[in-house]
């Protein structure tokens, strides 16, 4: 019974309805929000990696015009909690991390005072008038270095500076390197980088006369900070607003707790005037938390056919300073359990252990160990094809996990379940797509010429939508894996939908509201949806881990499902037919092939909110809520490939070609889908090419402290990339999705590495570290020539 | 001790078609003054060393970053913001609709800045290729889109039929 007419919103390119604002200048981030009478905060920062607090004298910064108060860690000891991570591994040793360091501070940038003044330019004022007296201690900010024998230690609960250590694997990798032909090692690191959302952080934290409090906060996760602000600050969760405005961007940095969310929530309570806290970009650079970090040593067993039989694992994890939110989780189970990538590797042996450093701390990043992960899986199985002369596409082939064996348990491992997937599907429409056999032939020929061409290929598959929420326990996750989703029908038939999933550029206005419109089938004009405010979204878990449209997209499924399904018992009565015999279409009920006249849903919707006319035992009232757990985790998979020229003389690398193809189950909108996938390659192509924190391993500055020293790039330094899709319907969720938003930031590091060793290929040259900048490219050619002369 | 009460200095501006007047420190960025004094927030700031391009604004017929001008010096200027291209709750700007139809923005934080930018590079060069358009980009940093459809939207702009590099 399919109604052509019916309205069909999932799967088209809606152009953005929330767009209008944000082109006309009326975007409301959270520094354009004011309050009457607002006190401003300025923060001062060690400029130390390692020291010992000595003294701190607020004296002359007290006495400065405007100034209103001035802390130190001491004064706010036993006032507020410390810092806790929520998500702790098993076993980790958690090192406790106060919001002002009182005795000793661990990085530079760690918060050591603070000043609270009329205006934001005389607290900044104040705080260059406080006298502290340090004595500063040998630091370390090297994870390898970190674990040596006399290394400085950083906290007296963390012998060797190792807070984690976590193993998973399975059949016998001892046994596959005594079977296999040959066995390489390969060590690999991803190097440290800065999210560098264009909105920086910002706080203003509003006391309300009722004795509860407000706060504006850039979260990714509204309801999880009202959660660890209330724990932390010793407020009430009830009495604690937390509001999300439009964020100007998220990455997994602003879903975690930091000291600023604490300090300005305590100290509007404390003077009971409005307080707020602005983060500049080079602050932001030693405050917010960095991402990636990691080395890893690899050995892989194979046989002369290119067949991978075993991969061991030795992962370290720089975490900075302190375990932050979910630090103790990233380079360990989001990395080393999809270390196998894209391929059936049988036997598998990893280990990762987690470091702490005097350097910012470290924690999600767009895709938060599963770019490590795949870069392992991706950096062995390439250099396989390398080492046995290999087509790389071949050797992938003959390793890929084939379509007939999902759902999939790599390594027969206890954790990670991959529901479907399709890669021979991805990597055959890539290749059309790139024209993959004209390419190589035109690379070859250049070659012959003195050119430097290079084709690089990458496969990729992960998990999204951490979930259930029983098994996060399992894992140290302080937290569930569900999404509410509420529909709310208003007596003329138009819904709004109040989502615990948090959009920071992602279009969920659009992209939720098309999900529900299909369901409910009325236009999209008649849909709201409201987020980021726990005063109108009773709970929530928030976006990362590509979960908004797996989870929280789910839900408002479920709930719309539940309001038509409601909707169609109280028609039935209105109607005087048996529910039955009740069709719905088009937003009209109906009985086919009968005369009586079809119901608008607007017209049930009035009838549902009178209740003059309902079924016995309904309650009045059309307003559907689901805390939507899911059953199990889709996994998006893809195929990427780039085309490069490498010019030997300079070093530089220029990209001719990207093609993405990703497999993230159903599309539900596929102009925003494939932004996601532009914005995420180009900051792998920013990890591959350009990025790289950069700390001096003496002193522990940082020495990328500004826009100007960490390079970020711009138009010019990346190509159009070519978006496209396979859609293999996820079974674990009731509209398919997997997810997209971390995708292209997992795929594009080893694609772009690949692509440089390929053109590198003929100067013998087998490895390179990210960033692959022009210095380094040039150096590793010239030591190449130089070896060949010799 | 220095006396931090800074003398203030009174400025007037052409705002968007309006007459403005304000009384700022002498060490006030423009940025500010449009931000916090004229409430003109649709004006950003995503850096403190004049790379990201998130303030630039139009001052008397050349896009600058206003956070590299001081609002004393504007005294007596024409300045057009983001907010002052689809005046009255008319029709938007022509960069403004293109970035909407070819979904050219995520975040939005960078969005205002980026138009503004487009407007000049248009202004200049009414038919650039995707190459002159890249580096005419150069000055405004986006983290989300991956400039991707921002290229498409001021190619949809473009005078003529695409020309190639």
């Amino acid at each position: 019974m399919t109604d052509t007419t019916a309205i069909r919103y999932v799967g088209q390119s809606l152009r953005r309805r929330e767009d209008f604002k944000f082109v006309t200048g009326k975007g409301r981030y959270s520094d354009d929000i004011k309050a009457p009478g607002m006190l401003h905060i300025a923060v001062l920062r060690s400029p130390h990696a390692h020291a010992i607090i000595k003294h701190v004298d607020l004296t002359v910064a007290k006495a400065a015009p405007g100034v209103r108060l001035a802390l130190s860690g001491t004064d706010l000891a036993g006032k507020i909690g410390s810092i806790v991570p929520n998500w702790i591994i098993p076993g980790t040793k958690v090192p406790d991390r106060p919001v002002v360091a009182i005795d000793r501070v661990r990085f530079v940038g760690e918060c050591v005072a603070l000043v609270v003044a009329e205006t934001q330019a005389m607290a900044h004022d104040a705080i260059g008038l406080i006298d502290v007296d340090y004595e500063t201690l040998p630091s370390v900010v090297d994870e390898e270095a970190a674990i040596r024998d006399g290394a400085p230690q950083l906290h007296d609960n963390v012998p060797n500076n190792i807070t984690t250590i976590y193993k998973i694997g399975g059949g016998d990798y001892g046994k596959a390197a005594r079977e296999a032909d040959q066995v390489i090692t390969l060590r690999v690191a991803n190097n440290r980088l800065i999210p560098t959302c264009m909105e920086t952080r910002s706080i203003l934290a509003e006391p309300n006369v009722d004795g509860s409090l407000t706060v504006y906060l850039q979260s990714q996760v509204p309801h999880m900070h009202r959660r660890w602000i209330a724990d932390t600050v010793g407020i009430s969760e009830h009495q604690l607003r937390i509001v999300a405005p439009d964020i100007g961007g998220g990455f997994g940095a602003k879903m975690h707790l930091y000291p600023e969310e604490l300090l300005c929530p305590y100290l509007a309570r404390l003077l009971g005037v409005p307080v707020k806290w602005w983060e500049s970009r080079s602050e932001s650079h030693q405050s917010t938390n960095h991402g990636r970090a990691h080395t890893e040593a690899l050995e892989i067993a194979f046989r002369n056919d290119g067949k991978v039989l075993g991969l061991k694992v030795e992962t370290l994890g720089n975490v900075g300073a302190y375990l932050s939110n979910m630090a103790s989780g990233g380079p360990t189970v989001n990395t080393i359990n999809f270390g196998t990538g894209a391929y059936k590797i049988e036997h598998y042996e990893a280990r990762s252990r987690v470091v702490v450093t005097n350097t910012v701390p470290v924690d999600a990043y767009r895709g938060y160990g599963r770019p490590e992960g795949a870069y392992i899986a991706e950096r062995a199985i390439d250099a396989v094809a390398r080492h046995l002369n290999l087509d790389q596409v071949e050797v992938r082939r003959l390793n890929f996990i084939q379509p007939a064996d999902f759902p999939y348990r790599p390594y027969s491992g206890p954790a990670t379940i991959y529901d479907s997937g399709n890669y021979e599907g991805c990597l055959v429409k890539a290749m059309e797509a790139f024209n993959y056999d004209f390419r190589s032939a035109e690379r070859d020929q250049l070659r012959a010429k003195g050119r430097y061409r290079g084709i690089g290929v990458a496969a990729y598959t992960h998990m999204c939508g951490m979930a259930p929420s029983r098994r996060l326990s399992l894992i140290g996750f302080n937290r569930g894996g569900w999404e509410s989703a509420r529909v709310s029908v208003d007596s003329s038939g138009r819904v709004t939908i109040f989502s615990g999933s948090m959009s920071q550029g992602h279009g969920h206005v659009t992209s939720l509201a098309q999900i529900a419109a299909d369901v409910l089938q009325i236009p999209i004009e008649d849909i709201d949806v409201v987020q980021g405010d726990t005063r109108q979204v009773q709970a929530g878990h928030g976006t990362f881990n590509s979960r908004s449209m797996a989870v929280g997209g789910s839900g408002v499924h479920v709930s719309s499902t539940r309001v038509v399904a409601k909707a169609k018992k109280i028609a039935a009565g209105m109607l005087e037919v048996d529910e039955a015999d009740v069709s719905y279409q088009a937003g009209k009920f109906s009985v086919p092939g009968t005369d009586i006249a079809s119901l608008k849903f607007g017209t049930v919707a009035r009838m549902a909110h009178v209740g003059h006319q309902l079924p016995d035992g309904m309650e009045p009232g059309l307003d559907e809520t689901v805390f939507y757990d899911p059953k199990g985790m889709g996994a998006p998979s893809g195929v990427h490939m780039a085309y490069v020229d490498v010019d030997p003389e300079t070093g530089i690398v220029d990209i001719l070609d990207y093609v993405a193809v990703d497999d993230a189950g159903t599309i539900i909108n596929p102009l925003l889908a494939a932004g996601q996938i532009h914005g995420g390659v180009v900051q792998g192509i920013a990890q591959a090419l350009y990025e790289e924190v950069s700390y001096d391993a003496d002193t522990g500055q940082l020495m990328t402290g500004s826009l100007l020293d960490y390079a970020v790039p711009r138009a010019e330094h990346v190509p159009s990339i070519r978006s496209l899709f396979q859609e293999t319907p996820s079974p674990t969720n009731p509209i398919g999705v997997k997810g997209i938003g971390e995708s292209g930031s997992i795929a594009a590091p080893p694609c772009m590495v690949h692509a440089v060793l390929d053109a590198l290929s003929p100067f013998g040259i087998k490895h390179l570290d990210m960033p692959m900048t022009p210095p380094r490219v040039w150096s590793a050619i010239q030591k190449a020539r130089a070896g060949a002369d010799r | 001790m220095t006396d931090h009460t800074e003398e203030l200095h009174v400025v007037t501006v052409d705002v968007n078609g309006v007459r403005r007047t304000a009384s700022v420190e002498a060490r006030k960025l423009l940025v500010h003054l449009l931000r916090d004094d004229l409430g003109l927030t649709g004006t950003h700031v995503g850096c403190d060393t004049s790379q990201c391009g998130a303030c630039t604004v139009d001052i008397d017929g050349q896009a600058v970053k206003s956070c590299t001008v001081l609002a004393v010096m504007t005294s007596g200027s024409s300045i057009t913001t983001i907010e002052g291209l689809a005046r009255g709750g008319g029709a938007l700007h022509p960069v403004q609709a293109a970035f909407h139809e070819h979904h050219a923005l995520q975040c939005g934080f960078c969005t205002p800045g980026m138009i503004m930018s487009v407007r000049q590079m248009l202004g200049q060069n009414p038919n650039p290729t995707e190459s002159e358009i890249r580096h005419g980009l150069a000055g405004n940093i986006c983290r989300c889109t991956g400039y991707n459809n921002i290229v498409r939207a001021v190619q949809s702009l473009a005078s003529e039929a695409p020309r190639h590099d």
